[in-house]
């Protein structure tokens, strides 16, 4: 980098340091522009991967009132993924790319998503689990990131949260009827969350003696984040712990317990290998939905033609 | 008996609207996450939507005709006592929706283009049905409907205006559709009765209209509407494994646990 670019930096963090908000048109640090187009890219393409495991349960969802409910939410998620990706593009275009290169990158394993949505959903339980603790997941991490420093991501996270609370309500009241309901019921969601809980522990990522600290450290710095993975992790533990247990259910770890003084909890480590392998798409689910959007994109190549031909805009 | 009649035939018409809701916001709603593009994703999600929230109304007011619970007579009839039309519960394509489908878009246009012409004509005549609370449920649900319409004419407006190898696309499409839709714009086998007591007016001339409504939307961009044909006819309860295979999935979390809350 050249003096004045280093010395512009330096300015550029400053303001940030005064709580002063980037637009996509300023100018910003290439570092910058990396770290967030990387953020934001992953959290679009989450979204819309995020759409496959839970659609799988629309059709088995139990009741119209369910089935109905579920419908809006994936449907939430894919315009989550529309409105992120376009803040993406905002932030790309300078390098000439948009959202054909991300769904390439994603198809090519270049592009990231989410370690939950390797996963499998094979029952119901499961279903409602997603919406009420890994959404729970989600709504932390969002929640976080809304005091932000680049403005267009702030003011589309402000419309991803709102709609996030109502997803949480959602999964909850799916997770509610089974723990209030038959013993068959209830054994089904112990034993997702039973499944479920390593994956939850790894959603926030690595704690701070991992590999994963230049990122995050970038994205501090730049103030496009104010808190670590294990400030989130610990959050989470402490909102959603009690919960669950108060309905009598058991978090598969025997190590998990919180300090009554210091309020922190200690719990086992997941296996952050297995993290790196599924986020790398060696997941147990991540052939299959790589392969449907895949599939679902290239045979769709077709009435995007359409598009780009008869609509101005789109 | 004639309070018999009207109450049999009262509950065929709902059973039509309702299961052709159903079985149509069912195919619809598979396409969530799989559309050819993010913003058609949400617009065909919400068309998937209003059809399943229609067919929670119907099934309400059939439940309040018959007795019983709405998600009993969603999830729990068997094939042989559906009364949707057969188009209707033909799959998206080849696959299945969870494991490596092929979804043809052109075939989904097409069918819930020929599709939204009968609840136009269907609805029409629904609201002036002498079943008071049907009326004002129709009165409701043809506002949203016009929605659905002018969403897949500007589908088919633009189809039409790429080319003729897109245009080709969709006539096949039609072709495919129209292959079942013999019973589409059938009112079955009351519908003599459905005309006679009010219950669905002018029920005789419902076909003509149907017709008579896509042929003047296909005709100005080229397409033609193509023999309608199918041996089988849901009206009757006539109905392909197909809708077997769909109704295991409807109802396999609400049956494995009879009478529990979900």
């Amino acid at each position: 980098m050249n003096p004045d670019g280093e010395a512009r930096t330096q300015e550029f963090l400053e303001r940030l340091d005064g709580g002063h908000l980037v637009e996509a048109d300023d100018w910003m640090p290439d570092a910058y522009r990396a770290e967030l187009v990387r953020l934001i890219r992953l959290h679009a393409v989450s979204e819309i991967m995020g759409t496959l495991p839970e659609k799988e349960w629309v059709p088995r969802a139990p009741t119209l009132y369910r089935k109905l409910a579920l419908m809006a939410k994936v449907q939430d998620e894919a315009g989550h993924g529309q409105l992120l990706i376009r803040v993406a593009e905002d932030l790309m275009a300078p390098r000439g790319e948009n959202r054909e290169h991300i769904m390439e990158d994603l198809f090519a394993g270049r592009q990231k998503f989410h370690n939950v949505f390797h996963l499998p959903v094979p029952t119901w339980a499961d279903a409602g689990l997603i919406g009420w603790l890994v959404d729970g997941a989600a709504i932390i991490t969002q929640g976080m990131l809304l005091g932000g420093s680049y403005a267009p991501y702030t003011r589309a996270l402000r419309r991803i949260v709102e709609e996030e609370a109502f997803h949480i309500q959602h999964g909850e009241s799916i997770c509610m009827a089974l723990a209030e309901g038959t013993a068959g019921q209830r054994a089904m969601f112990q034993e997702a969350l039973t499944r479920w809980w390593p994956a939850l522990m790894m959603f926030f990522g690595p704690p701070e003696d991992g590999a994963a600290l230049s990122h995050q450290a970038a994205t501090l710095r730049f103030r496009i984040r104010s808190k670590t993975n294990e400030e989130l992790r610990q959050r989470y533990l402490s909102k959603y712990v009690p919960r669950i247990r108060s309905l009598g259910f058991i978090i598969p770890d025997p190590t998990l317990q919180q300090d009554p003084d210091t309020k922190a909890w200690t719990y086992q480590q997941p296996d952050w290998q297995q993290w790196r392998a599924i986020i790398a798409n060696h997941g147990p689910r991540s052939a299959a939905r790589l392969n449907l959007r895949r599939t679902s994109y290239a045979e769709g190549q077709w009435v995007r033609d359409v598009m780009a031909a008869t609509r101005k805009a789109v | 008996m004639e309070a018999d009649r009207y109450h049999r035939a009262l509950a065929e018409l709902l059973m039509q609207l309702a299961d052709d809701d159903l079985v149509v916001a069912t195919r619809a709603g598979e396409w969530l996450g799989l559309a050819p593009h993010l913003e058609e994703d949400v617009a065909f999600s919400s068309i998937a939507q209003d059809e399943m929230g229609h067919a929670a109304t119907y099934f309400g007011l059939l439940a309040a005709v018959q007795g019983g619970d709405r998600d009993d007579l969603a999830h729990l009839r068997p094939a042989m006592a559906r009364r949707n039309s057969v188009m209707l519960e033909r799959p998206n394509g080849p696959g299945t929706y969870r494991e490596a489908p092929h979804f043809d878009w052109a075939y989904a246009l097409a069918r819930h283009f020929l599709y939204d012409m009968l609840e136009r004509v269907r609805l029409d005549r629904v609201v002036q049905s002498a079943h008071r609370p049907l009326a004002d449920a129709a009165a409701k649900i043809r506002r949203e409907e016009r929605y659905h319409t002018q969403h897949h004419a500007m589908w088919l407006r633009d189809i039409a205006r790429s080319g003729p190898q897109y245009a080709g696309r969709l006539q096949l499409a039609l072709d495919r559709a129209a292959a079942d839709a013999a019973d589409l714009a059938s009112a079955g086998p009351m519908a003599v009765e459905m005309e006679a007591l009010g219950l669905l007016p002018d029920a005789s001339h419902l076909a003509d209209d149907w017709r008579a409504h896509v042929v003047l939307a296909l005709d100005p961009l080229g397409w033609s509407l193509p023999p309608l044909g199918g041996a089988l006819n849901g009206r009757h309860g006539e109905h392909t494994q197909d809708l077997t295979r769909m109704l295991r999935d409807l109802g396999e979390v609400y049956r494995s646990s009879p009478g529990a809350s979900w």
